[in-house]
């Protein structure tokens, strides 16, 4: 299965986005902002990063690049599209999935291993967790805190939209502990933490068994490509 | 438009005798008249500009040259053998195996740090890592040595927010992980804080980019940010002079930095390697147009035009003078064949990057800079950026350094009883220097690019370079101010065994040096002796480790009115791994293993973290320290590492084996019973100085019982000392750290105690 990842100027994580793909069974196409051409690709992930040096605000500028159109098309037809962190506030800023970001309330970029609980496994991206499996996975942003008005939060909260929330510690004064969302059709779903630095032993987070060896990002990616090849066969 | 008019050499000519402003630029009488002597004719204020800047202290290195020379003299041909670049070029190159070749190099930015922490820290990470990707490399991580003031100070939460702010912004922003560093507080750098920073790249071989502007009428080509008024005379002003409170602000000296630019340079250029349309490559750092065209014109053919009306900027008031100086920062120069240029400028548009050609390189042996139509520079080129001024400064041996090596540690009351023991040991966990640093490193990204391997809290960090094969490097920092202010010949000396000795318990093979010589002023002959003394005992510690100095930085006049500060040799050696997977963590995690500690344990409190935080003392003499122990030690982790024997490795250093023994029990969690019986009866030694004494050559590692008989053989093999001294235990909400006979303590209250000192001051 292909996969596409887009480099936008100041993207950061795209190797490792490749990398998680690569690892889960799929074949990553690299693509790039200013293109309008998705490459023929059955995904499509939205990489962390600075893009643009988060100027404006964080997302913002990128979400309107060339390739975005493409994207959002794809998106509103049903392609799975994965948003990380930076990713993440493209999709809200190009208005795929509900909410915004803010700054850290504590002010300063974090870097931690965070433990999320899977709210809804339904969803193209999660559909080889469990229902409330928590999970651990490095999370690393400057402006991480999820913020939407009430009602959106009621609807998405009724709707099933919110796909994880922080455990233990809400480390950026998110709303509800929100931590990743999903739009209602549940193909769209961006996330502040980051599942593809959990991918490969040795150089993920720690857990109790071993340093740097939790994997649990695998299954974001192994919930779309492997289930792609499962339907393909 | 400006109303400036650039100085010609005509205009030089016909005016012999007009007064120029030299000794406000930072240059001497002598070394006026010595450039007047060169030109047969006084200098254009371009030329002024060039020759002030590359003739400071920071660029020219001429107060230091004398001594560093000893890096290229005191080498043996087994130190040549991985060495492709040395000394001299933008960072130096070892050879890794595999047709890969990794560049790394440690720089201050200290001065600027104090005065605009945040946008000083920020652009000492933005400059290094330009010296790297100059190399043909793609920079793959960063880490920072950082020494503060007092903790408790007034002034030290501005430096500390703003630094780490500015590292955090900067080196996140680039997408380069942050993998260790050091953090110290001492009142000595109250005034002048210490903001090193370190960075490593990778190459395959044959991507080796140099400096140099060779093939005449090959063009000269500007791109990245560009030039404003940002950093003019900064090399010069700031790096050159100490602050004095009654002089005028220097804040606009300081450059801003934008790591986006910077980010997008970095892939820009990588692509322009990848497609092989680069000749020679320069970054523009300190001196900015001025030392990349003279430094290329010099290292090439020895020629170049340049038309200064070409330079893109963001201010178009700037003078011709300012142009050359301005240290605007996220640009490069490169030389490019005429025929590629298209390939070229398309590369560049691709990612946006602003362009400009100057000029192209002749065999004319001049550096001739036009500005309107009019020649404002002619100069040889060499004699701006190669044959400036030497110095051999006045050198005396302190006065003082005779008293303060007589006040040994020795005569200090050291603890006997249980409960005395625990609180000191505890006092050490919390002291500032000792303690917990999270509240800075959770700041740093280590986890982007996906190849970290180590990275803080271990001894050294660690980064995999090839996917398949899982070949990596390892690197590690250190730097003792404490050691080297009693004896700065032994202190470096120190501080590169004990970087040597971190990159060996990560199961690396150290295999080169990179330093930063932070000192007071040369004008000083203490501090000159002091430098002296340091570099010959780095020089001869590396001879005797058989590891090569691929390069560094000299930093002077880090002092505060009279008052130097410690003299800080900050040295980082690079090793080399077959595959990262076989890396040793520096903390045990499971529970039942053996933990021996390797080597000697001797009366080593002089200078020492106990010395200074429980009896607040400096005097006597540093440790001891053999580098062919140090090389018999690396050698057998290394074997070990090779047959997966031990479970961890932790060197010993600040704070001695109570120290080692806490940040062990505190990283996973899982406790030990540990028992100093056999190191008091072997050593001759009392159980204050078993736990806190900072000899050298020492280890802990943990040993699964299996491997045990094989673990031995190795160490008895090399006649190694070696003793088993405890055993891991259970972890869970009861682990305790067992000194049996002596204390207990939870790892809980540990880890509180390490935990509050920091955000009680910062939080």
């Amino acid at each position: 299965m292909r996969v596409g990842v887009i480099t936008f100027p100041g993207s950061l994580d795209e190797r490792d986005a490749q990398r998680a793909v690569r690892l889960a069974g799929g074949t990553p196409v690299a693509l790039w902002h200013g293109a309008h051409d998705l490459e023929g690709v059955e995904a499509i992930i939205l990489p962390g990063g600075f893009s643009y040096g988060d100027y404006l605000r964080a997302g913002s500028i990128a979400s309107h690049a060339p390739i975005m159109a493409e994207v959002i098309d794809a998106a509103h037809k049903g392609m799975p599209v994965l948003g990380i962190c930076n990713g993440f506030q493209m999709l809200a800023e190009a208005r795929l999935v509900p909410g915004a970001h803010g700054r850290n309330d504590c002010g300063t970029f974090v870097r931690r291993d965070q433990k999320l609980i899977v709210e809804n496994n339904t969803t193209a991206w999660t559909k080889d967790f469990t229902q409330g499996e928590e999970i651990i996975i490095p999370l690393k942003n400057a402006d991480g805190r999820f913020v939407a008005d009430a009602d959106t939060i009621k609807r998405i909260e009724d709707n099933g939209q919110v796909t994880f929330r922080y455990v233990g510690m809400n480390p950026n004064g998110s709303l509800d502990d929100i931590a990743g969302v999903s739009n209602e059709a549940g193909n769209v779903v961006g996330l502040m933490p980051h599942p593809e630095h959990a991918v490969e032993p040795g150089f993920g987070p720690d857990t109790a068994q071993a340093m740097r060896s939790g994997l649990d990002g695998l299954k974001f990616f192994t919930s779309v490509i492997q289930s792609t090849l499962l339907a393909k066969a | 438009m400006s109303t400036h008019v650039a100085d010609t050499v005509e205009n030089a000519l016909a005016t012999p005798d007009k007064v120029q402003p030299y000794g406000a630029l930072g240059l001497k009488d002598d070394e006026y008249a010595e450039i007047r002597k060169i030109l047969g004719r006084r200098p254009t204020s371009g030329e002024l500009a060039m020759y002030s800047v590359m003739w400071s202290e920071h660029c020219s290195y001429k107060s230091s040259k004398i001594y560093l020379r000893q890096f290229g003299q005191k080498v043996s041909e087994k130190m040549k053998e991985k060495l492709m670049v040395g000394m001299g070029e933008n960072a130096g190159v070892v050879d890794v195996g595999e047709g890969w070749a990794v560049t790394f190099k440690v720089e201050s930015h200290n001065h600027p740090s104090y005065i605009e922490p945040f946008q000083g820290a920020a652009t000492g990470v933005g400059g290094i890592v330009r010296d790297i990707i100059s190399m043909g490399a793609r920079p793959v991580a960063v880490m920072d040595q950082l020494r503060f003031g007092a903790i408790d100070h007034p002034d030290t939460p501005r430096v500390l927010h703003g630094v780490v702010g500015g590292i955090s912004f900067y080196g996140n922003c680039l997408g380069l992980p942050n993998i260790g560093g050091e953090t110290y507080f001492d009142s000595c750098y109250q005034g002048n804080p210490l903001v090193n920073a370190l960075s490593v790249g990778v190459l395959r071989h044959e991507d080796l980019h140099l400096a140099n502007a060779s093939g005449v009428g090959n063009k000269i080509v500007l791109f990245g940010a560009r030039t404003g008024g940002d950093g003019i005379g900064g090399a010069s002003i700031l790096a050159s002079d100490s602050f004095d409170s009654t002089g005028p602000t220097k804040r606009p000296a300081v450059q801003v930095g934008d790591p986006f630019a910077e980010k997008v340079l970095i892939e820009c250029c990588l692509e322009l390697y990848r497609e092989g349309l680069v000749e020679g490559i320069q970054d523009l750092g300190a001196a900015g147009i001025s030392c990349a065209t003279s430094e290329l014109a010099s290292n090439g053919d020895g020629g170049m035009f340049v038309e200064l009306d070409h330079v893109l900027l963001r201010d178009p008031t700037l003078t011709a003078e300012e142009i050359l100086m301005s240290e605007s920062q996220e640009r490069m120069m490169a030389v490019v064949k005429p025929e590629l240029l298209d390939q070229f400028m398309a590369v560049v548009n691709k990612w946006d990057v602003e362009t400009s050609v100057l000029g192209e390189v002749t065999d004319t042996g001049r550096l001739i800079i036009h500005h309107g139509g009019e020649e404002i520079v002619n100069v040889d080129p060499r004699t701006v950026a190669i044959d400036g001024p030497v110095y051999e400064r006045p050198l005396a041996y302190p006065t003082w350094i005779d008293a303060l090596n007589a006040d040994s540690a020795d005569k200090l009351a050291r603890p006997t009883s249980g409960a005395d023991l625990k609180d000191q040991f505890l006092q050490l966990v919390a002291s500032p220097n000792l303690a917990d640093k999270s509240l800075i490193t959770t700041q740093y990204d280590y986890f982007v690019m996906g190849n970290t391997a180590l990275s803080f809290p271990d001894d050294a960090g660690m980064i995999r370079v090839d996917e398949e094969s899982g070949l990596g490097f390892s690197i590690a920092t250190d730097a003792n101010g404490r050691y080297c202010q009693l004896d700065p010949y032994q202190g470096a000396r120190l501080a590169l065994a004990e970087a040597y000795r971190n990159v060996a318990v990560s199961g690396a093979v150290p295999a080169a040096v990179t330093d930063c010589l932070n000192f007071g002023s040369p004008e000083n002959p203490e501090v000159m002796w002091q430098f002296k003394r340091a570099v010959e005992g780095l020089a001869d510690g590396c001879l005797e480790l058989e590891i090569p100095v691929t390069g560094g930085n000299v930093s002077f006049y880090n002092q505060t009115g009279d008052a130097p500060i410690h003299p800080t040799p900050v040295v980082g050696v690079l090793g080399v791994i077959d595959d990262v997977a076989r890396r040793i963590p520096s903390s045990w995690q499971d529970e039942g293993n053996n933990i021996y500690l390797l080597g000697i344990t001797r009366t080593e409190l002089d200078g020492s973290a106990w010395a200074g935080t429980i009896h607040n003392h400096l005097g006597g003499l540093p440790p001891m320290v053999d580098m062919g122990q140090e090389k018999e030690l690396a050698d057998l982790l290394h074997g070990a590492a090779i047959e997966s024997l031990v479970l961890s490795a932790h060197d010993l250093s600040d704070g001695g084996l109570g120290q080692a023994l806490a940040e062990s029990v505190m990283r996973f969690g899982v406790g030990a019973r540990v028992w100093l019986d056999e190191i008091i009866e072997r050593d001759g030694v009392d159980a204050a100085t078993a736990l806190f004494s900072e000899s050298t050559g020492r280890v802990i590692v943990s040993v699964p019982r299996e491997d045990d008989v094989r673990f031995l053989g190795l160490c008895e093999a090399r006649n190694y000392p070696v003793l088993r001294i405890g055993v891991t235990d259970q972890g869970g909400a009861d682990a305790k750290l067992d000194i049996q006979g002596m204390f207990e303590v939870t790892v809980d209250e540990i880890r509180q105690r390490s935990n509050e000192t920091l955000p009680k001051y910062f939080g």
